[in-house]
Order: structure tokens, then sequence, then C-alpha cells
């Protein structure tokens, strides 16, 4: 029960939006220490002879909700892809907690507390909603599979299955998809995928979630729904790093935006800063932004 | 074990419910399979006019090959089923190992009366255990460099490693040589002998009254230590089994289930998917192992020319019938394909042989095919009949296509096995009818 109080509590009535603008307008308010959590310099990487990416740098605060804005083909998920060591960059470095993971594996950088959702929901479609949830939480002791066969060492394994399934119920019902647990993954809808693929990264209790378009294909209310967990889940100290098309839930949620255009970060700046530069509003418009 | 039952699965459908309720048990699907297959064939030893000896030994020439067969299709399963991991090399890894048992345990130079390759002079136990672990190694060699590649580069890896050992304990080189003053040796294409099978030698010396006893009944003998062997084999089935099915319903299962469903997300869970991969594929190495040295090894003698490439399809095959991802699948799958593909016709031909009196033999297709136009079918039957082996193959195409028409997934390819150590859909009821209640004390305030 322990793990349950800690993502049961989602106290609806905190999170109205004026205390969300309030916080966007002056990020400082938490009384955190605005330093750097993940830090983004000078990244390249071309495919073949397409670039991506040409100079991506940015930094993110840790605690913050900041936004990764763009057109289409701009270079996120790429630039998702090489954060998280999907393929290492050609050129520039990403430093996570002030350690460079510059190319580490993803099981690496994931093992940082560096963990990512993927733009198409990538879920174990023919395991249920319960083990795709299960799966996550690190160092289990039955992935040992010697303690996982042995009769004197299976029972602490059970032990600690009872504990995951305990934490994984409890985000299920956080989730509001506990009525799906034991549905195969692959049974279920666009929407109750992405919800799936979130609630399975915040099982690994990660220091930062980079989330891609994690509301595509989310009907409006399930959004509002999951936005307003997300934020609960920041103001526990998470941090993320959010891409997303929808300019305006960018602007009324996110502290910070950075955005990017043709392979590099453009502007970076909280919305207002951002909203006002002539340049955002041309990139959106497709103008030639050099 | 919290296997499931397919919830109206193809075979539920058709059975009424009181005997539904009873298939939901996994050792019922086994047993009632078995038992069919049995049924069959005491039909065919009566036809055949067996007596009770005979019925006996064809018993246990049956159930001999559907648990070696069933070890082997566990091991598929665990690689394929749960891990993805394309394994069409089965044969090398059993080879290495009752090569290894075999070149370690055999009488050292000097000490060695019958003149037949010497070898290390290892205690069996030892060489058994050397065995094992000489094919968890060549598991591990293969699998390091190649589990980089694509599923079906591995594939291809896997086969030519079997090939490569095949070829290797076949060279001249290796028949006989020397290293450090020992003198130890493949046998080469001409083979080896193994060692004694103890079940055998038990039975040759303390357990002899026993064999005597059974002969005063009128029944054969030999059959006591035939028996006996088949009665170590299901032991060693069910320790195979409880080994994987505790794999596989694990967080170690888990992640290996989450691999075969999309390695990238694995890894994206912090999952070092190379090392479970790895695991799990030395496991079954190093089971191939031992399944090879109670298998070829248990027949005294081996040469290269038992672990060709098809031994490991025909196991495959069992696992594609039963439904890959399915323990209980893999070896009612492996019962039907012996019974039915395998010894099938064999049996067969033995029939017509006693029912339709034919007389002579058409070793050739086109005297088969002349005698049929000069109006004689008896050639055709008569040819068809010879070829055992080519009918095997035949079959097994026959019952593939039919099989995987109406189940294309395998007979329990459908099934849901839950990896977890407790039982999962258990908890979640739990909590459901908690919620329930609490729900109603609370008079919905929630
Ligand atoms: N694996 C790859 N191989 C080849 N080209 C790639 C690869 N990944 C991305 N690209 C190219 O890099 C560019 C940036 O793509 P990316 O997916 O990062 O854009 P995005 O900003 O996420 O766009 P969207 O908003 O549509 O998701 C595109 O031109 C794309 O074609
Ligand atoms: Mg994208």
């Amino acid at each position: 029960m322990t793990a349950s109080s800690d993502v049961d509590a989602t106290d609806e009535t905190e999170l109205d939006d004026a205390d969300a603008d309030e916080r966007a307008a002056d990020p400082d308010a938490t009384g955190r220490p605005a330093e750097p959590l993940l830090e983004v310099d000078s990244l390249t990487k071309s495919f073949g002879g397409i670039d991506a990416l040409n100079g991506v740098t940015f930094d993110v605060t840790a605690g913050m909700l900041t936004g990764l804005i763009g057109p289409n083909g701009a270079g996120k998920s790429t630039t998702f892809n090489v954060i998280s060591g999907v393929f290492p960059p050609d050129s520039g470095t990403v430093r996570f907690g002030g350690e460079d993971v510059t190319g580490l594996a993803p099981n690496e950088t994931a093992s940082r507390g560096l963990v990512r959702t993927f733009q198409m929901a990538r879920e174990f479609r023919n395991m249920t909603v319960l083990e795709n949830l299960m799966v996550a939480p690190k160092a289990q002791v039955g992935e040992t599979a010697w303690r996982s066969v042995l009769p004197g060492a299976r029972g602490a394994v059970s032990d600690q299955e009872e504990e995951v399934f305990e934490r994984a119920w409890s985000m299920l019902e956080f989730f509001d998809i506990d009525h799906l647990a034991l549905e195969n993954a692959g049974n279920l809808s666009g929407g109750q995928r992405k919800l799936l693929e979130l609630a399975r990264a915040l099982m690994l209790d990660p220091e930062m979630l980079l989330l891609d378009e994690p509301f595509a294909g989310v009907n409006p209310s399930l959004e509002s729904k999951l936005l307003e967990r997300i934020e609960t889940l920041r103001d526990r100290g998470q941090t993320f790093l959010l891409v997303e098309h929808d300019m305006d839930l960018i602007m009324e949620h996110c502290e910070r935006v950075i955005v990017m255009h043709q392979g590099r970060t453009l502007v970076t700046g909280t919305p207002e800063e951002v909203q006002s530069q002539e340049e955002v509003v041309e990139a959106y418009l497709g103008g030639n932004v050099a | 074990m919290s296997d499931d039952a397919t919830a109206g699965g193809p075979v539920e459908a058709r059975l009424p419910a009181w005997a539904a309720d009873y298939w939901a048990n996994d050792l019922v699907k086994i047993g009632a399979t078995l038992a069919a297959v049995y049924a069959v064939y005491l039909v065919i030893g009566a036809l055949l006019g067996y007596d009770l000896s005979g019925q006996l030994n064809s018993l246990r020439r049956l159930t001999f090959l559907i648990v070696l067969y069933s070890i082997a299709a566990l091991v598929v399963n665990l690689h394929w089923g749960y891990s993805g991991l394309f394994n069409i090399g089965v044969v090398g890894f059993m080879a290495t190992g009752v090569y290894t048992t075999t070149m370690l345990s055999r009488p050292l130079q000097g000490q060695n009366p019958t003149g037949t390759l010497p070898g290390l002079g290892l205690p069996f136990p030892v060489a058994v255990v050397g065995g094992v672990l000489a094919a968890a190694a060549v598991g591990y060699v293969a699998a390091l460099p190649s589990l980089r590649l694509r599923d079906d580069y591995f594939a291809i890896v896997t086969l030519a490693f079997a090939e490569i050992i095949r070829i290797t304990v076949k060279a001249s080189e290796l028949q006989e040589f020397t290293v450090f003053g020992v003198t130890l040796g493949t046998g080469g294409g001409r083979g080896i002998r193994t060692y004694p099978n103890p079940v055998d030698e038990f039975f040759a010396g303390p357990g002899q009254p026993v064999v005597e006893a059974v002969s005063a009944l009128g029944v054969d003998g030999s059959l006591v230590a035939g028996w006996a062997f088949v009665l170590v084999l299901v032991v060693l089935l069910a320790g195979v089994y409880l080994l994987i099915t505790r794999l596989a319903e694990s967080p170690f299962g888990r992640v290996l289930k989450a691999i075969r469903d999309d390695e990238q997300a694995t890894l994206g869970l912090a999952k070092d998917t190379a090392s479970f991969k790895i695991r799990a594929f030395i496991v079954g190495c190093a089971v191939l192992g031992l399944l090879g040295i109670v298998w070829q090894g248990s027949q005294g003698y081996v040469s290269p020319s038992l672990f060709i490439p098809q031994l490991t399809f025909f196991i495959w095959i069992a696992v594609i019938v039963g439904g890959a991802g399915s323990n209980t699948g893999s070896i009612v799958g492996t019962i039907l394909f012996v019974g039915v593909v395998y010894l099938g016709p064999d049996y067969l031909r033995r029939l017509v042989e006693e029912y339709v009196s034919l007389s002579g033999s058409v070793p050739t297709f086109p005297g088969a095919v002349g005698a049929l136009a000069g109006g004689d079918p008896q050639g055709v039957l008569l040819y068809t009949l010879d070829q055992t082996s080519t009918l095997r193959v035949v079959l097994t195409g026959v019952f593939l296509v039919w099989l995987l028409r109406t189940n294309p997934d395998g007979l329990f390819g459908d099934r849901r096995e839950i990896a977890s150590s407790i039982d999962l859909e258990d908890r979640v009821e739990r909590r459901r009818a908690r919620g329930d209640a609490d729900g109603q004390e609370g008079g919905g305030s929630e």
C-alpha cells in the first residue's frame, strides 16, 4: 500500500488553471534551484543526404515542464532518439545530471533516469496491460534467471512480485485503465495505448520524461486529464520535455518552450517570449528562416 | 503455475462443458492427448497381431520419441516462443553435448580392452556435466556476436554453427588425435562408441532379479530396462518443463516476452536486452546438450549423420503444431507430431502389408507408373509405401497445411500465459472485488 499512496494522491482541486499560469509566469516560485538537468549542445545528425539535426542546443531545468515545438520534420523525434541513445549523434554532446551521456545505449540512459515515450505508441501487444506495466520497474530480483527457478529463491521473487503488482495496480487506477488490466495491450485503442505507454514509463520512477506527442490521437477530455496528471507529477519534482503540435496547449501548460526548425533550435524562452518572436510564427507558416 | 485456459479456444469450443472444465488443466490436456495416441497405437498393434511384449515395445518406442522430442520442443519454445530467438541449429548443440561427454568419458588409452577410440577417462557424471557446459559454451559463442544481427541473420548463424560442428566432428583430422600426450578423437565419419547406459547396466547387474521376474510373466525381459530408461527420461522432461515454465512465469520471462514484442521499447525501459537474450539462449543450449547426451548417447554409438538439419526441422514442426509461446502446447504438439507424422507412415505401411496382399517390391518410380499404365494400381501403392521417409515429409506437409488452415497460430497459439511468479488474474479479481465492496460501503464517495 505504500506504493499506492505514492501515485494515488491526485488532488484534483490543487491543479486549476490559475495555479498553472502563475507557475508558468514565475518558475522559481516553486523554490527549486533552476539548475539544468539535461544539457544538449550542438547536436548534428544526418541520414544519407538529409541533415535531420543541424545544431541543436538547449537546456532543460529540473522540475519543469518544457515544450519542444516545430513543424513536421523539424527534427524533434530525431532529437529524442539521439538523447535517449537510439542512435549516436554525428557530433555534439548530451549531458544528463551533470554527466556526459552522449551515445550511451537506450537502456543505459533509461537506467540513469532519462526515460522516453515514442511518437508511435510501442506497447507490448501480446502481453496484458498489467504485464506491460510490471515489466518496467528496475532491478527486479526475478530478472536473475536462477532466482526465478530455484525453490528457495523463488519465494523472494514472488514477494517482490506482490509489491510490483500493487504499484502497477495503483498506476492503472491513476490512469483509469484498471478495467483493462487483463486485456492484451494490442487490443487497446490508440488513445489507451498512449496512456499505457506513459504509465509504463512512469513505473520506472524516471527523473526526467521525454514525451513525444503523448496526446496525439487522445480525445480532448482524456487529454486534459493527462495534462493534469503530468502537472501533478511535475509538482512532485519530475521533469518533462514534451513534443506537441498544439500551440495553445504548449503556451498554456509549459513553463519554457524550445522551438526547432529544419534541424536547429531557433528560440528558447517562456511561452510569452517565444510567442513574441516573429521567427516562430514564420516557421509555422512555412516561411524560410535561415 | 498460473496458466489460464483458452477462453473459447479451438479445442474447448467443441467440448461439452464438463469436459472443457477438465481440459482447462494442463496436465489433463497432455494426458488426454497421450491417451488418445496410445489408444490408436494399441488398436494398430492389435490389428497387426502384436502380443503383450509387442504392444509394450511399440508404446515404449512411441513414448521414448515423444519425451525426447518434447524436451527439444520446450527448448525451441523458450528460444522462439518466449524470446524470439530463431534457433535452427538445435542439432548442433545436441551434438556438442553427446560428443563432449563421449570424449571425456571414454577410457584412457591402454585401459581400453576393446581397442576402440580412447578418451579422457573421466567419471561418467563429470563427463555429463562437461557435455552440458560445452553445449552452453558453444551457445554463448554463437549468441554473443550474432545477437546484434537481425532475427533472420541470427537464424542463419545458428544453422551454420550446427553444420560447422557436424563437419568438424566428421573431419578425418579429428578422428583420432593426441594433445599433451593424451590420445582421443571424434571417430570422424565412422562415428564413435559412446558410453554404457547406466540404466541398462543396472538391470544387467543388481537389477537382474526384476528382469527375471518379468520374464517369468511371459514378457520380454529387455522391456524392463527399456521402460525404466523411458521413465528416467520422463523425470528429466518434468524437470525441463518445470525449469522452462518457471523461467517463463517470472520477471525474467516477462522481459523476454517484451523483447519478442518490441526490443527497442524494452531497451527504453532500461533492460539490457542482449544480456537477457544471451542468458535465455544459453539455458536452452545447455538443456539441448543434455538432451543429446541422453538421446543419441543412449544408443551406444553416434555418428555425424545423426545430426543433420532435418532433425531440427522436425522439432520445429512439433512446436508449430502446438503453437509457439505455450509449454503445454509444445508438448501436445509433439505428441501429435510423433504419433501422426513421425511414426505414422511406418505403421501405415505395416498395416497395408498385413491386410492387402501385396507381392514383391517396386523400388523405382518409373516401375510404379509403368504398372499403373498397365492397369495395375498395386505398383504405385507398393512404391509409395516403400518410401517411408519421403512419406513422412509429405505427410508433414499435409498435416501442417490442414492444421494451420484451421488454427493459424497452432493448437495453443491463442493461449495466454501470463508472465509472473504470482497469479495475476487472481490478484486483479481480488482488487476488483475489494474495489466494489469499498464503493458500496462508501456510498460512491469517489
Ligand atoms: N531513421 C531515419 N532515417 C532516415 N531519415 C530520418 C530518420 N529519422 C528521421 N529522419 C529524417 O529526419 C528529419 C526529421 O525527422 P523527425 O522525425 O525528427 O521530425 P519531427 O520533428 O519529429 O517531425 P513530426 O512532427 O512530423 O514528428 C526528417 O526529414 C526525416 O525524414
Ligand atoms: Mg516526430
